[in-house]
């Protein structure tokens, strides 16, 4: 894993760097592998279990496989009340898998999140952070349209 | 009507906030280089005589906070720009930092000379990669014009700027729960005192102000502490953004002095309620902020008018809900919230969070007792006194607020059953 060393060498040396460090990892590989986190608790000279409990604390990250776009649906209350649910099911349907798993050909991966702040758009979705406002469900299968065509 | 008044905003959609060039041609600098003109006592002073006060929920007075880190010796002291921005609805700090980098960024580097702070961080959220790709630009075209790092206005302080980023967590907002995870550890609050002022990040005196704070500064420096001092509400001056959310007609942002009412939010800004339906609350200063009947929306929306009637002014986000939404059910939804923020620190908070959800939802489903609403209520008022921070006292005001003001979906649902 060179890019895993990559991250090693460009965190190591930032005071309180283990998150950017996460943060970098999942950006590389869609999720925190196991081996990411025993480099990174070496290099920050923390214990196995502590980088876990870091790693675990925040929702942004994530110590499971995922896909290769990672659907974010927000459930606050104003996307609440905005229609949230239709856009779930939506999602659940098009992709046939359920909330929290990832279709087979890891492609897609679907979790809920809390308020993006995008708030004027709602409901609202990101994909790989890139927010999606005002939706329906024609809207949310264009878009998915657009994410399945080979780039 | 109403007219906004740009402070924070001033530049929002009139300079292209990705060129340092144009923030300059706006007068963009003037006033830190103002600022350098001055001693830093005067500073922090103009800052107290404006009487601005916290955007980010709480409202303390920026002056007082930075005159304690001035007067707190230390070699090295920071500036904690807090772009956290977690409580739902709230979307102020983006617009600022999407339109203006550089506003932030002078506002920080004022605070930061005013101190004697030489290195600042904006804790982004994570939710905001393409902020953070925005401000990190921004920093770079500021160090290459010599404005941040070293060497700056042929004065000797300097000042440089970071970026970091959170990773998903609402509780990362409290100022000492950010500095933890600034240091790179999970982000559970530390006991006050000490206050980050005097000992914060890495130990070290530390300001932490919101975006909407800091991006106020350059336009104190600029226009005067008077001039300041005048706008709004007299105990808590200047404008403030709120962003318009759920059923009303326009949903969106504006900049207001703070003697704004609720009811000019909703219906000069907002448009009014959508589809022509009708009110049936507000809920103001986002997921934590209290449920308000239309009874109260000539109520003014500054911090202490919204206090004085049980509410919340919070980080100015106002959530309008018609006539035909079910009240238990976003109850519900609001209890998730919390539930799943709770850092878990503190059993009142922990504990309480996780039954507040599981008994409303046993009630929304219609299989609740009056009992479990008493449990409820008993429940809240621990959550209130015993938390150990800010997420566990105010979680309950959602649903303290909604039985209050809206009892009958609560006791109807209970009503039909025994027991
Ligand atoms: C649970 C919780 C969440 C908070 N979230 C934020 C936030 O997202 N942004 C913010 O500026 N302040 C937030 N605060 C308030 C901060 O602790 C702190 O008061 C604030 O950053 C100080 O800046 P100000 O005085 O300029 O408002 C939060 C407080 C609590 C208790
Ligand atoms: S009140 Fe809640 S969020 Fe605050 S320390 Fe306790 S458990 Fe954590
Ligand atoms: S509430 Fe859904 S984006 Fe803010």
């Amino acid at each position: 894993m060179d890019k895993l060393q990559a991250i090693v060498d460009q965190y190591q040396k930032v005071p309180g760097g283990l998150i950017e460090a996460f943060h970098a990892v999942q950006d590389e590989y869609a999720y925190i592998p196991e081996e990411a986190l025993r480099r990174l608790a070496k290099a920050f000279e923390v214990p196995l279990a502590r980088a876990y409990g870091i790693a675990s604390f925040y929702s942004y990250l994530s110590l499971k496989p995922r896909g290769q776009y990672i659907i974010r649906i927000c459930k606050s209350a104003p996307c609440h009340v905005k229609g949230a649910a239709e856009v779930v099911k939506t999602l659940e349907e098009e992709l046939a898998i359920r909330m929290g798993e990832t279709t087979p050909d890891q492609l897609f991966t679907l979790e809920f999140t809390e308020c993006v702040g995008v708030c004027a758009e709602t409901p609202v979705i990101t994909i790989n952070g890139e927010p999606y406002g005002d939706l329906t469900s024609a809207k949310v299968k264009e878009i998915l349209a657009q994410y399945r065509q080979p780039q | 009507m109403r007219e906004e008044k740009r402070i924070s905003l001033k530049h929002y959609g009139l300079i292209d906030p990705d060129q340092i060039e144009d923030y300059l041609e706006h007068g963009g600098y003037q006033s830190l280089q103002k600022a350098l003109s001055q001693p830093p006592a005067a500073i922090v002073q103009a800052v107290k005589d404006a009487g601005l006060r916290g955007r980010g929920g709480a409202g303390f007075k920026a002056g007082i906070k930075w005159g304690f880190t001035l007067q707190t010796p230390a070699e090295q002291k920071y500036i904690i720009c807090n772009a956290d921005e977690g409580e739902p609805g709230t979307f102020k700090d983006r617009l600022i930092m999407e339109g203006d980098p550089h506003l932030v960024l002078e506002g920080m580097a004022i605070a930061g000379y005013a101190v004697g702070a030489s290195k600042g961080y904006i804790y982004c959220r994570g939710e905001y990669p393409y902020i953070v790709k925005r401000l990190k630009r921004a920093i770079e075209q500021a160090r290459e014009k010599g404005l941040l790092g070293t060497n700056r206005f042929e004065s000797n302080f300097s000042f440089d700027v970071e970026v970091r980023m959170g990773a998903g967590a609402y509780i990362c907002g409290e100022e000492t729960a950010l500095i933890e995870s600034l240091e790179g550890k999970r982000g559970e609050p530390r006991s006050k005192p000490p206050f980050p002022g005097v000992a914060g990040l890495w130990g070290k005196p530390t300001v932490v102000n919101n975006v909407e704070t800091l991006a106020a500064v350059p336009w104190i420096i600029e226009h005067g502490a008077t001039a300041y001092q005048q706008i709004g509400a007299s105990r808590y001056p200047g404008t403030k953004i709120f962003t318009l959310t759920g059923d009303v007609a326009r949903k969106g942002f504006c900049e207001v002095p703070t003697d704004v009412t609720l009811r000019e939010l909703v219906y000069d800004f907002g448009g009014g309620v959508a589809g022509g339906k009708k009110l049936q609350a507000v809920q103001v200063g986002g997921t934590s902020g209290a449920f308000l009947p239309e009874s109260l929306l000539d109520t003014p929306a500054d911090l202490d008018s919204m206090a004085a009637v049980g509410g919340t002014l919070g980080s100015g986000a106002v959530l309008v809900v018609d006539e035909t939404r079910d009240l238990v059910d976003l109850a519900v939804t609001i209890a998730s919230f919390f539930k799943h923020e709770s850092c878990g620190k503190c059993t009142p908070c922990r504990e309480g969070t996780f039954q507040l959800h599981r008994l409303l939802e046993k009630i929304s489903r219609g299989q609740g007792s009056r009992q479990d609403l008493e449990t409820l209520e008993r429940l809240m008022w621990i959550m209130t006194q015993a938390s150990f921070c800010g997420l566990g006292h105010t979680a309950p005001t959602p649903i303290l607020t909604m039985l209050q003001y809206f009892p009958d979906p609560f006791n109807n649902r209970v009503n039909s059953q025994a027991g």
